[in-house]
C-alpha cells in the first residue's frame, strides 16, 4: 500500500477524511447490512427445496435476460454512440442529445405501452386480422410480448442510454491523433473502430453496462408483468407466499454477489483509465457517411428513439389528452410536486454525499476507503420492496430508540420520527441510488490530474479549499450529471416509496401505479406522461452538458470535463 | 456532522408539534393492501358520518414488516387485507389485538372472524371458474377436480401459481384430499394450461374472449367489475364472452376466502377504529361492498347486489375454516414449485 504525499502531510486530517467517508458509507450502508442481518435468520432452510424445484428457473431466466439486455444495450448503446461521435450524417446533432430522451421512460410504463400496442386486442394485431381475414388467435402466429424477448426488448430500450452517454463521452475523449495514425497505418474504418477505438472506450463502456446489469437484476414490475420469472421473483414469493423474509434475503444476498462481482469489473476497467490529455474532436475528422450508409445510421438511431420514447409518449398522450378533463385533478398538482421535490432533494443529497465520498477517496486512496465507497454502492442492486425494508428496520430502531429514551427520562413519548415520514424516502432513494452520483464524480475527479492538487496545496489552499476552488468548477459536469441521472431515477422509483410513504402521500409512480396494476393504461396514462416529461428536463440539461457547446471548432475544451457515469 | 445534529433537532421539534397536532384531531389511521378506489368512498362516508378523519398507506407488500419494526410507536391502527394470508401472518407475528364489541358479534358471522376477535372477515368472494360461452357447454365442468380431464388440454388459463387467490385454492385443496393428491392435481392443471401463467384474473378471461383459451380461475365480484364498466366498454364484451361456473355443488361446495381487517396491537386510536370496523360490518358498508364492488357481504341481512343475483344467484359455499386454509398457504406454495406450475 502506499501512502501518497498528499495524505503523507497531515495524518490528523487524513483520518478526518477517513472517519467521515466511514461514517457516510456506513449509515448508507445499514439498509443493506439490516438485510445481510436478516438472512441470518430465515424461518426455515429455503435452499433445498429451492435446489430442487425452481432455483434453476430462476436463475436460467435471470441470466438469459441479463445477457439479452446486456448485449442488444451495447449494440445500440455503442453503436449509436459511435456513429454520433465518429461519423458525420444527416440529424447527426439532434440525434447526439436525442438518442438520451428513452431514459425519461419508467420500464413499467413501456412494458405497458407496448403490450397495450402488440397484444391480440392492440390496434397492431386487430389490424392484421382485419386484412387478412383471421378469426381468432388460433388462425395465425404473432410474437408474444409478455415474453422473455418482449422483456429483453422493453428494458433494453430505456436502459441503453446509460451505455451510450458512457461510451459517447469515452469516444469523443479520445485522441484523434491516434485513430488517424491507425488508419495511415493501413486499418479500414471498422478496423480502426474494432482495433484502437473500442479498446479504448471499454472502461466506459464497462461502467455503463454495469448499471444496466444492476437495474435489470432488480427490475421487478416488467418481470412480473411479462410472467419472466427471475431471481426477483424468486425474492418476492420467498417473502411473501412462504412468509420467509430471511430466506428471501438470503436470495437477495447472493444476487449481491453477482454485483460485487460487476462493481468488481467496473474498477478494473476503471483502474486503467489514466489519460488526462484530451484533444477534442473536428468535425472534420468524422467520417462522412455516403448514400446507404448514412441512410442506415439514420435509420438506426431513429429506431432507439421512436422505439424508446416516441412511440410510449404518442400512446400515453393519446390516452391522456383523449380524456384530459376527466383525468385532470387538482391533486396531479400537489403529486406532480411531490414526486419534483422528493427526487430533487434526493438528487442534491446523493451529489453532496458523492462528491465526499469520492473526494475522500481521491485524498485516501487506501484499500479500507476503497472498500467503503463501494461498499456504499451496493444499495443500487437491491430489489426495491426488500431494500425498503432494509430502510425500514436502521430507521424504526432509531426511532423506538429515542421514543424510549425520551420516554424514560423525561415520560414524554415523541412517536415515530423518521419512520413513515419524507425522510425515510428521501434517505431510500439516496440509499438506491448514490452509487450513480458517486460513480459520476469520481470518474469526473479522475480526469483532473494530481498536480492540480499539488499546486493548490502548495498555493496555501487547505483541502476543503482545494476542493472548493479547483475540484467543484471542474468536475461540475460530473456532478450535474450524477444529480440528474438520479433524479429522473428517483422520479421513477415505485416499489420503496410505496412501503415507506406517509399517510395519503402520493408520488407520480405511486399514482401509476395504483391504476397500471390493474391494467387500466387509460386511468394511468396522464401520470405517466409527467413522469416522463417532468424527466425531460433533466435529460435535456444532461444532453447540453455532455457537449452541446462543443463547437465543431473543437476550440472549447468541454470534453475534458466529460461527465461519465 | 454538524448539519446531521441541527437536522435531528429539527425533526425532534417538529415531531414533537406532529405527535401533538395529531391527537388533537379525531382519526384512524389505516394500512391497506386492498386498493384505494375500493374502499375511498367507503372512507368517506364513514368520515361524514362521525367527524373522524381517516388516513390511509396503500402498499401491495412489506405493510405487515413496517407495522412489525414501527412496534408501540406505530401510528396505524387498522389494517385491511385483501386475503387471508395477510391476516394469518399478521396474527403469527403478533400484531394484532382483540376486539371483543357486540356489533361486529352480530354482524359477522362466526366462521369469518376469529374466535377471539384478532381477525375479521368483511367481505366474501368465491374462486370461479370462468367458461367460454362458445365452446364449453353448460355442465361440461361442474368441480376443480375436473380441470385435469384430458379434454380440456392446452384449454386452461389462470393467473401465477403463487398468487395468494390461487394459492388459498390449493390449500382448500389439500385440506380436503391431501397434499399428495393435490400434488397431482396440480400437476394435471400444468399439463392442460394453454400458456404460462401470467396477468390478473380479468386478463384469463379477456383470453377466453380472444380464443386463447376456454376455461379460466378467477374471483366472483371480476365478472361484476367487467360486465359494468363504462370507462373500458371492451371488458363487458370479455365478461359476455363467458359463463360462470360454481364448482363442486354436488359436494362441499365452491373455495370462499375472505377480504377482512384486523386491530394493531399497539393502535393508538383504538376507539375510533372499533368504530370503523363496527361501520364496515355494518349494513352501509357492507352494502356498498356489495353494490360497488360486486363481493358477497359477510353479514347476512344485507343482500347481495342485484347484479350478483342475476348472473350468481345461489350457490353452496365450501365451509372449510379460513384458519385451516392459511395453515395450508405454505404447503401450497411449496406444491406450486414442486411442479413447477409456473414456469
Amino acid at each position: 500500500m502506499t501512502v501518497t504525499p498528499l495524505a503523507s502531510r497531515a495524518n490528523l486530517s487524513g483520518f478526518r477524511w477517513f472517519f467521515l467517508v466511514a461514517t457516510i458509507a456506513i449509515v448508507v450502508a445499514l439498509p443493506v447490512l439490516s438485510i445481510f442481518w436478516l438472512a441470518l435468520f430465515p424461518e426455515e432452510n429455503i435452499w433445498p427445496h429451492l435446489l430442487d424445484t425452481v432455483l434453476l428457473h430462476y436463475v436460467s431466466a435471470t441470466l438469459i435476460l441479463a445477457f439479452g439486455v446486456a448485449a442488444l444495450t451495447l449494440v445500440a448503446g455503442v453503436g449509436s454512440a459511435w456513429l454520433v461521435s465518429m461519423c458525420r450524417f444527416p440529424g447527426r446533432v439532434f440525434f447526439e442529445w436525442a438518442l438520451l430522451l428513452p431514459f425519461a421512460v419508467p420500464a413499467y410504463v413501456i412494458a405497458y405501452v407496448y403490450t397495450d400496442l402488440l397484444e391480440y386486442a392492440g390496434p397492431v394485431q386487430k389490424a392484421l386480422r382485419g386484412w387478412f381475414g383471421w378469426q381468432t388467435a388460433r388462425d395465425y402466429w404473432f410474437p408474444e410480448i409478455r415474453s422473455m424477448g418482449g422483456a429483453i426488448a422493453m428494458l433494453s430500450l430505456v436502459f441503453y442510454p446509460y451505455v451510450y452517454m458512457l461510451a459517447r463521452a469515452a469516444f469523443l475523449e479520445q485522441c484523434g491523433s491516434i485513430r488517424a495514425a491507425s488508419r495511415s497505418l493501413g486499418c479500414s474504418p471498422w478496423q480502426s473502430f474494432l482495433r484502437v477505438s473500442l479498446p479504448m472506450a471499454r472502461p466506459a463502456i464497462a461502467v455503463g453496462l454495469s448499471l444496466v446489469l444492476m437495474e435489470t437484476l432488480n427490475d421487478f414490475g416488467t418481470v412480473e408483468f411479462f410472467a419472466v420469472r427471475t431471481l426477483s421473483v424468486g425474492i418476492y414469493d420467498t417473502w411473501l407466499s412462504r412468509g420467509n423474509l430471511g430466506g428471501a434475503a438470503q436470495i437477495a444476498c447472493s444476487t449481491l454477489l453477482f454485483v460485487i462481482l460487476l462493481i468488481a469489473l467496473e474498477r478494473i476497467g476503471r483502474a486503467r483509465q489514466r489519460h488526462f490529455v484530451q484533444a477534442p474532436i473536428a468535425n472534420r475528422d468524422r467520417y462522412r457517411l455516403g448514400g446507404w450508409r448514412s441512410l442506415a445510421a439514420v435509420l438506426f438511431c431513429g429506431f432507439l428513439l421512436m422505439g424508446g420514447f416516441v412511440v410510449p409518449l404518442l400512446v400515453l398522450a393519446g390516452y391522456a389528452l383523449g380524456n384530459f378533463s376527466s383525468y385532470w385533478s387538482d391533486d396531479f398538482i400537489e403529486i406532480a410536486r411531490n414526486s419534483l421535490l422528493l427526487s430533487a432533494g434526493a438528487a442534491l443529497l446523493s451529489v453532496l454525499l458523492g462528491l465526499l465520498l469520492a473526494y475522500g477517496k481521491r485524498l485516501q486512496p487506501r484499500r479500507p476507503v476503497q472498500f467503503l465507497v463501494g461498499f456504499s454502492k451496493l444499495g443500487y442492486a437491491l430489489p426495491g420492496a426488500v431494500m425498503a425494508i432494509g430502510v425500514l428496520i436502521p430507521l424504526a430502531a432509531f426511532d423506538n430508540a429515542v421514543d424510549a429514551l425520551l420516554r424514560e427520562h423525561f415520560g414524554i413519548s415523541v412517536g415515530l420520527l423518521l419512520s413513515g415520514s419524507v425522510f425515510a424516502i428521501i434517505f431510500a432513494y439516496t440509499v438506491r441510488f448514490l452509487a450513480v452520483s458517486t460513480g459520476a464524480i469520481e470518474t469526473s475527479l479522475e480526469k483532473v490530474t494530481p498536480s492540480m492538487d499539488r499546486a493548490a496545496r502548495a498555493l496555501g489552499r487547505n483541502r476543503w479549499q482545494t476542493l472548493w476552488a479547483v475540484h467543484l468548477p471542474l468536475v461540475r459536469a460530473g456532478l450535474l450529471t450524477g444529480g440528474l441521472v438520479v433524479f429522473v431515477d428517483c422520479m421513477k422509483e415505485l416499489p420503496a416509496t410505496l412501503l415507506l410513504r406517509p399517510f395519503g402521500f402520493d408520488t407520480l409512480a405511486t399514482y401509476v401505479y395504483q391504476f397500471a396494476a390493474d391494467e387500466m393504461l387509460e386511468r394511468s396514462a396522464l401520470g405517466a406522461l409527467l413522469i416522463v416529461l417532468v424527466g425531460l428536463i433533466p435529460v435535456i440539461l444532461l444532453s447540453r452538458a455532455i457537449g452541446w457547446r462543443r463547437g465543431d471548432s473543437g476550440a472549447e475544451l468541454m470534453e475534458s470535463e466529460a461527465p461519465a457515469i | 456532522m454538524f448539519f446531521r445534529v441541527l437536522l435531528q433537532k429539527l425533526v425532534v421539534i417538529t415531531g414533537l408539534l406532529g405527535a401533538i397536532g395529531a391527537n388533537a384531531a379525531e382519526q384512524v389511521n389505516i394500512y391497506s393492501y386492498r386498493q384505494p378506489f375500493l374502499i375511498e368512498p367507503i372512507l368517506e362516508e364513514f368520515s361524514k358520518k362521525t367527524g373522524i378523519e381517516t388516513q390511509v398507506v396503500y402498499a401491495s407488500k412489506g405493510l405487515n414488516e413496517r407495522l412489525q419494526r414501527e412496534g408501540r410507536n406505530s401510528p396505524a391502527d387498522l389494517v385491511l387485507t385483501s386475503n387471508t394470508s395477510s391476516l394469518m401472518d399478521l396474527l403469527n407475528k403478533q400484531l394484532t389485538q382483540p376486539v371483543k364489541s357486540a356489533v361486529l358479534e352480530q354482524n359477522i358471522p362466526a366462521q369469518f372472524r376469529d374466535a377471539v376477535g384478532n381477525w375479521f372477515g368483511l367481505t366474501t368472494r368465491a374462486r370461479l371458474i370462468y367458461a367460454s360461452k362458445d365452446r364449453v357447454k353448460p355442465g361440461e365442468i361442474t368441480r376443480y377436480e375436473a380441470l385435469v380431464e384430458p379434454r380440456w388440454k392446452g384449454r386452461i388459463c389462470t393467473r401465477s401459481g403463487k398468487h395468494p387467490y390461487t394459492l388459498s385454492l390449493i390449500a382448500s385443496m389439500i385440506a380436503h384430499h391431501g397434499e399428495a393428491e393435490t400434488k397431482a392435481w396440480l400437476k394435471g392443471v400444468k399439463a392442460n394450461l394453454a400458456r404460462k401463467p401470467q396477468g390478473n384474473d380479468r386478463t384469463q378471461v379477456k383470453a377466453i374472449s380472444e380464443g386463447v383459451c376456454d376455461l379460466s380461475l378467477g374471483n366472483s365480484y371480476y365478472f361484476g367489475k367487467m360486465i359494468t364498466n363504462q370507462e373500458q366498454p371492451e371488458q363487458v364484451e370479455w365478461a359476455k364472452s363467458v359463463n360462470l361456473v360454481f364448482p363442486n355443488q354436488a359436494d362441499r361446495g365452491t373455495h370462499m376466502f375472505i377480504s377482512g381487517a384486523a386491530l394493531t396491537k399497539h393502535a393508538p386510536n383504538r376507539d375510533n377504529a372499533i368504530k370503523l370496523l363496527e361501520f364496515l360490518s355494518g349494513a352501509e358498508a357492507q352494502y356498498v361492498y356489495a353494490e360497488k364492488n360486486f363481493e358477497f357481504p359477510v353479514r347476512p341481512e344485507t343482500p347481495r347486489s342485484e347484479l350478483i343475483n342475476r348472473y350468481m344467484g345461489e350457490f353452496k359455499e365450501d365451509n372449510l375454516s379460513l384458519t385451516e386454509i392459511g395453515a395450508n398457504v405454505p404447503a401450497a406454495s411449496r406444491l406450486v414449485d414442486e411442479v413447477g406450475f409456473d414456469f
